[in-house]
């Protein structure tokens, strides 16, 4: 019964998400704005016992929930076959700068003893490597 | 109908032969079949993937898509016939989007205590990651609605879809290009953050894991979890904090350009 309350709660955030979405020709797709919806509503213990209660399910099951659209690849298969390698060196080569820019971004930012340790230091070096980040 | 006039002798094999494909016809024409064997594809792949203890290279996901891929080539069967019974999956992508509003809650501390760097990092990584897309393709000459369809590839799939439509992309292979990046992230992730010398302290699991989901998303994210609670957490996080900056930054981007 929990579940299922739960997953009518996401349900219904969902739906206030597309709504509003709709309703003020957002780009923001519905989910994420049911996203943000929800997250202030977690504070309530009622709304937070009941979704964790799916979440915990739709969250580690979150991989399979790719698998209908990954397979639909072989609709494409055509316009991938003539271009296959330029966009796999796209995807390898972004990915791998992703991971790596994402990582040096944290070690800049947030530094092992960032309580009080370090001051002005890190503020200018998290700074420099901000702008380097989207540069 | 003519063919029962012929000899009752009919070979037992072939009766049984011609309802095994009648059955089947029927069969693979419902619902069911998509969602059944989504289902149990990715079951025994992630039965194999636990027994040989999560080696990278069995991820479930994309074995689950080649077995399946191939099948229905092999099998003939239309992807739409397939999507009739797998949309019921697929759909569940939506509540799981809202669903990460439970990783975020739970982690508000955090995110308050270092709101800047987990934004900035966000914002930087999945920059970098979008842009260096759709450069490096644009300049290798691929057309430009598949090149723009690069750009939401570090959004969790249903989100990049959407993104994708707006830019003037093709939400299928926005999608695709997403869990091809999620299962590059997965892969090679363990390999990166050793060369960059990551460790296994608590930072080190928490930039690891926020790495993993801001370029690879829910399939980084399932594989940060594998690897350690602390990874996971933030890889959720940074997948939440991606849907929601990337939603808003790649509209406004294009917008301007």
């Amino acid at each position: 019964m929990s579940a299922l309350i739960g997953f009518t709660l996401l349900l219904l955030y969902q739906v206030a998400g597309e709504a509003i979405a709709r309703l003020f020709a957002l780009e923001l797709p519905g989910p994420v704005i049911g996203l943000m919806l929800l997250w202030p509503s977690l504070a309530i213990a009622w709304v937070r016992q009941h979704v964790s209660e799916v979440a915990g399910f739709l969250l580690s099951n979150l991989s399979l929930l790719f698998i209908p659209v990954g397979v639909g690849v072989i609709l494409h298969l055509e316009l991938l076959s003539t271009i296959w390698w330029q966009v796999s060196l796209a995807l390898l080569v972004s990915t791998l700068l992703g991971l790596m820019t994402t990582v040096w971004l944290l070690r800049w930012l947030i530094r092992p003893s960032e309580d009080e340790a370090i001051g002005s230091g890190g503020a200018a070096d998290a700074k420099a490597q901000g702008g380097r980040g989207h540069g | 109908m003519g063919r029962v006039a012929r000899p009752m002798l009919r070979l037992k094999a072939g009766v049984a032969m011609a309802e095994f494909v009648e059955l089947w016809t029927y069969l693979s024409a419902t619902p069911l079949f998509g969602l059944t064997a989504t289902l149990l594809v990715y079951v025994i792949g992630l039965a194999v993937y636990q027994r040989y203890d999560q080696t990278p290279w069995l991820n479930p996901v994309l074995w689950s898509i080649v077995v399946l891929g191939t099948a229905l080539w092999w099998l003939d069967i239309p992807y739409q016939r397939y999507f009739a019974g797998a949309q019921f999956i697929h759909f569940l992508l939506g509540p799981a989007v809202v669903s990460l509003a439970l990783p975020l809650w739970q982690r508000r501390a955090e995110l308050k205590r270092h709101a800047v760097a987990l934004t900035l990092a966000a914002l930087g990584g999945g920059a970098v990651s979008a842009l260096s897309a759709f450069a490096l393709a644009w300049w290798l000459g691929v057309p430009e609605a598949v090149a723009l369809s690069l750009i939401p590839k570090s959004v969790t799939a249903p989100v990049a879809m959407g993104l994708a439509d707006g830019i003037g992309g093709i939400a299928e292979l926005a999608a695709i290009f997403a869990v091809l990046s999620g299962l590059i992230g997965a892969l090679l992730a363990r390999t990166v953050f050793r060369v960059m010398g990551e460790g296994t302290s608590r930072l080190a699991w928490m930039r690891r894991g926020y790495a993993l989901g801001t370029v690879s998303h829910g399939i980084g994210a399932a594989r940060a979890l594998q690897v350690s609670h602390q990874a996971g957490a933030y890889a959720g996080l940074a997948l939440a904090a991606q849907a929601v900056l990337a939603s808003i930054w790649i509209p406004l981007l294009l917008d301007w350009w």
